[in-house]
């Protein structure tokens, strides 16, 4: 049986007042240098001046949405006529708008759903699950003008005619609510993967064990036990995956085709509207503004006012769904 | 904070899976197997997606690089005039023009995005910061929320306004007659400039550098600051020495994220940019701020009827194809950095 | 015959039914407050540090409760009593560290040197009264870097290297890690052993020169030796800086304390010489705990 161990000798110098004198150090008076001082001073100017630039642009919006936009516009169908800013509203885009948003969420919420239960309930082999994350990271970081030449790319083949319109030479247009709302659910996808791994995540193992000792199998607990209980993650994720399809423009501009009013390809209800053209509030807004066509700056405000109201709808949303995410695991 | 939130946990997250609550292995049903191999595939499915992405683009691309060579980067003269020779080359394949030297365009883009990069680091930072430390309770509550509205607002719209306020504003008021003047032989001065596709880039990336950075420093362990501060250091040192030191990986991530964002950045700068393809020059003193150029992503999307046109398509593929491999390798880029500055540090960046 | 009915309930009637229990006011819920027993400083001792009807409160909760005690050049002051009783809080109080907390509320004063620290720069407190904390904390920089922290972030203008080795390298003297790191000064700080770090704090805190140092429970994340370490060195500092120690082992606080301070709750109970606390209690409530009655 051991005694206590040496302790190690008491090294430095005897005990005594310490050698250097510190009442008359002179670096004493001063806690803040002039530096300091700047720097609160400037931190203070950044974030007063980054709420001043949301307040303006949030005011701005509405000064110019509520001088613009009246039910008509809302209402009735662009009219194609040589001065723009005299005739017809924007129904068509909203449409168009609401459409996109919903195929592609629709496409990008199972999807991101499986590939987020995959990356934390399977995960196998380990190098393809880093590889996964990597790839979901590339996506997000993937400039969405090169996603939309990229979709043009690949529907433009003709083993995807059925998706939209095919000229009679045979070339396949590659340019539909089918084909934007595609490469729409790519952007959309990391951010449902983001959210609903978080949610999944936040479920301690001791739920899942619970399930297994119930005779469970890792399928039903999935679907039965963790996917309710990451429901508000899910919905997050799908509200953020929404809010970013609805402000995309370089998607729409490149895959939607270039048509005003909605043009169906066919005459089958839904599915004619989907293989066919038409715009959305973002790309409408592009094109009536100096840089389009179309030159009508009321009509651009106008739709850019009821977009940003779509954003800031879902934003409050996506406030609400969070704040009620607080599940109690333990008691 | 919505989808900051989420960008912030990405960047703490990237490339490691947490081990804890991962499933415990269970014994394979038959239903098990069917999900894990679904579910595989849709996750295969993506690293697919970016194979093919990278393979097809860099494919379509080719005949426009091997034809130029190296000297696709650099300046041949008058790069719109080149493309509109493109556009006009023969329709047989054997005579397709593809000389281009795209110099000014990719200049544009690094110009632009390195410049908003470095305004909204330091923005960014000081902003957090404030955020942080200073901001009384009731102001640090309202930020979050303004924070992820200007995250929220689509690029159309920081395009429209750029395009109908502040352009105008500054064609008319800040370039005086004397700049135009100064440069009337080689371009024209409207308003269209690197100054105002700088300033709302650099608004447009802010939101999600503070997002990242709030997180990185609310994260600093509070033994670290509680040290600093009972050393008699005051506030602003201990937050930059310590915290600040501490968040450097965040940082870092965080300018690597908003570089990929504002490289990517076509629409906006569509708008407000200029829409020749202009090198601004910066022996021209003040004026080289106030002259229009049009990084690549904005040209891509400026000319996208061309598209199904080749050569022009192809050559419009390669210029996606250089902004491919920029963001790629950003994304590199910041991982190794990232890598390098966690020696000292504990916190899980 | 079997009856199925289950059993008739009985009721158990008090004859004498007990007087309802009304708690005293103010008290947080706890007994009379027992007398407090304050012994003066010793005619000889120079006070440093002084509270006056010190009273911290978190929001409703009323964490110290009028606390009056002395800390004094030469001498540890060892703060003991169960968890939650306000030691920590108390000891947070003295170098302002407690402002930190959002829902903090402090009433009496606080005195240094005879001049009340509220109206003291916060920065010059906290130089003149150092902190070491629980959990070790050294900055994830080189040895030499944290030590020199102190030194380098004032007001002026920042040292040079050359003026700081001497410092540097006094301050690990004093704290006794000189001998263990002098030859890797520019190694992370982190890879110190725990004890190591400790005391890498300790003499990060004497770099600046204190007058008082508060010690919160450093030796409760260390193993034995690294504890008697600290301890041995703690007993040689004393007589070149007033040390306040909060310790909730009883063992220690007798090893070390010259005087100490019993907190229970938030009131201090009993204050005085080491020797008398320990060995002849005065309150009932001190007796208890030293025996070990409740902890």
């Amino acid at each position: 049986m051991s005694t206590v161990a040496e302790l190690p000798p008491p090294s430095g110098p005897p005990a005594g007042p310490p050698a250097t004198a510190f009442a008359e150090d002179p670096a004493f008076e001063t806690a803040w240098r002039t530096r300091d001082r700047i720097g609160v001073a400037a931190s203070w100017f950044c974030g007063l001046a980054l709420i001043a630039v949301a307040a303006a642009i949030l005011i701005y919006m509405l000064i110019q949405g509520i001088k613009f936009v009246n039910l008509d516009v809302l209402t009735e169908h662009p009219k194609s006529s040589l001065d723009q800013s005299k005739s017809g509203g924007f129904l068509d885009p909203i449409i168009g708008t609401f459409m996109l948003t919903v195929l592609g969420i629709a496409i990008a919420a199972p999807v991101g759903v499986g590939i987020a239960v995959w990356l934390t309930e399977y995960g196998r082999p380990a190098p393809l699950a880093r590889a996964v994350e990597s790839g979901i990271e590339i996506v997000a970081g993937t400039p969405s003008i090169v996603l939309a030449i990229f979709g043009l790319l690949v529907f433009s083949q003709g083993l995807f005619s059925a998706l939209s319109f095919t000229a009679e030479g045979g070339a396949v247009f590659g340019r539909s609510f089918f084909t934007a709302g595609a490469m729409m659910s790519v952007i959309a996808l990391p951010l449902v993967v983001g959210a609903t791994r978080e949610a999944l995540l936040a479920i301690p193992v001791h739920v899942r064990e619970a399930s297994y000792a119930l005779g469970k199998d890792k399928a039903a607990t999935i679907r039965r036990v963790l996917l309710p209980a990451a429901r508000s993650g899910i919905g997050t994720g799908a509200s953020l995956g929404m809010g970013r399809i609805a402000g995309d423009t370089a998607i729409v501009v490149i895959l939607l085709g270039a048509s005003l009013r909605l043009e169906a390809e066919n005459d089958v209800p839904i599915l004619g509207n989907l293989r066919g053209t038409g715009s959305t509030l973002t790309s409408y807004v592009y094109n009536n503004s100096p840089v389009g066509e179309g030159n009508a700056p009321e009509k651009a405000y106008a739709a850019a006012f009821v977009l940003l109201l779509v954003v800031i709808a879902l934003n409050f949303a996506i406030d609400l769904i969070s704040r009620r995410r607080k599940t109690a695991w333990t008691t | 904070m919505g989808a900051t939130h989420l960008i912030a946990d990405r960047v703490r997250g990237l490339g490691r899976l947490p081990r804890g609550n991962r499933s415990p292995r269970q014994p394979q049903t038959p239903a098990d197997r069917r999900a894990e191999l679904v579910l595989g595939a849709l996750a295969a499915a993506v690293l697919l997606l970016i194979a093919g992405m990278v393979v097809f683009v860099i494919q379509k691309a080719w005949p426009s690089f091997s034809d130029n060579g190296l000297t696709w980067f650099g300046a041949k003269g008058e790069v719109d005039a080149q493309m509109t020779e493109i556009f006009n080359s023969p329709a047989d394949p054997d005579n397709y023009v593809y000389s281009i030297g795209a110099w000014p365009l990719v200049y544009s883009t690094f110009l632009i995005t390195g410049l908003a990069v470095i305004c909204a680091t330091g923005f960014s930072l000081l902003t957090a910061m404030f955020m942080v430390e200073f901001a009384p309770g009731w102001l640090q509550r309202r930020l979050e929320p303004v924070i992820r509205l200007l995250a929220a607002v689509p690029s159309v719209i920081y395009g429209l306004i750029g395009i109908l306020v502040i352009v105008p504003f500054i064609g008319n008021h800040i370039v005086s007659d004397e700049m135009k003047e100064s440069v009337r032989f080689v371009i024209q001065l409207d308003g269209t400039s690197l100054m105002v596709a700088t300033l709302i880039l650099t608004v447009m990336i802010t939101p999600i550098m503070v997002a990242i950075i709030v997180d990185a420093l609310r994260a600093v362990p509070k033994g670290w600051s509680d040290g600093a501060l009972a050393l008699g250091v005051n506030r602003w040192r201990a937050l930059w020495t310590v915290s600040v030191r501490a968040a450097r990986p965040a940082i870092v991530a965080a300018g690597v994220l908003a570089s990929a964002r504002a490289l990517g950045e076509a629409i906006m700068l569509s708008m407000v940019s200029g829409s020749v393809g202009f090198a601004p020059n910066p022996l021209d003193g003040l004026t080289f701020f106030f002259e229009p150029s049009r990084p690549l992503a904005a040209t891509i999307v400026d000319n996208a009827d061309g598209l199904s046109v080749q050569p022009f398509g192809e050559t419009l593929y390669a210029f996606a194809a250089v902004l491919l491999v920029s963001a790629g390798g950003l994304s590199f880029a910041g991982w190794f950095i990232r890598r390098r500055l966690r020696r000292f540090s504990l916190s899980p960046t | 015959m079997d009856d199925l009915t289950p059993p008739p309930v009985r009721r158990i009637i008090l004859d004498n039914m007990p007087e309802p229990v009304v708690p005293p006011a103010a008290t947080n819920g706890h007994g009379p407050v027992p007398e407090v027993v304050h012994e003066p400083a010793a005619r000889n001792a120079v006070e440093r540090m002084r509270t006056e009807d010190l009273s911290i409160a978190y929001g409703q909760k009323l964490a110290v409760n009028r606390v009056s005690i002395e800390v004094c050049a030469g001498e540890v002051l060892a703060l003991i009593g169960p968890s939650g009783c306000g030691k920590t809080t108390l000891l947070r109080s003295l170098n302002r560290l407690i402002d930190q907390t959002p829902t903090v509320a402090r009433s009496g004063r606080i005195l240094l040197d005879g001049d009340d620290a509220d109206f003291l720069d916060v920065t010059l407190l906290r130089r003149k009264v150092g902190m070491v904390f629980q959990q070790p904390n050294p900055f994830p920089m080189s040895i030499f870097d944290n030590i020199a922290y102190g030194l380098r972030e004032r007001g002026s203008k920042r040292p040079g290297r050359k003026e700081l080795e001497p410092r540097v390298a006094e301050a690990l003297q004093r704290a006794g890690l000189w001998e263990e790191v002098k030859d890797n000064l520019s190694g992370p700080a982190l890879r110190l052993s725990g004890g190591q770090q400790q005391r890498l704090c300790i003499a990060r805190s004497l770099a600046v020169n204190p007058e008082v140092l508060l010690l919160d429970e450093p030796c409760s994340a260390l193993d034995p030796i690294s504890t008697a370490v600290i301890e041995e060195l703690i007993l040689r500092l004393r007589t070149q800086v007033a040390i306040v120690i909060v310790t909730h082992n009883l063992q220690q606080a007798q090893r070390v304390g010259d005087r100490v301070a019993f907190m229970y709750l938030g009131d201090l109970v009993e204050y005085g010489a080491a020797a008398q606390v320990f060995g002849a209690p005065q309150a009932m409530r001190t007796r208890e705990y030293v025996s070990g009655a409740f902890g």
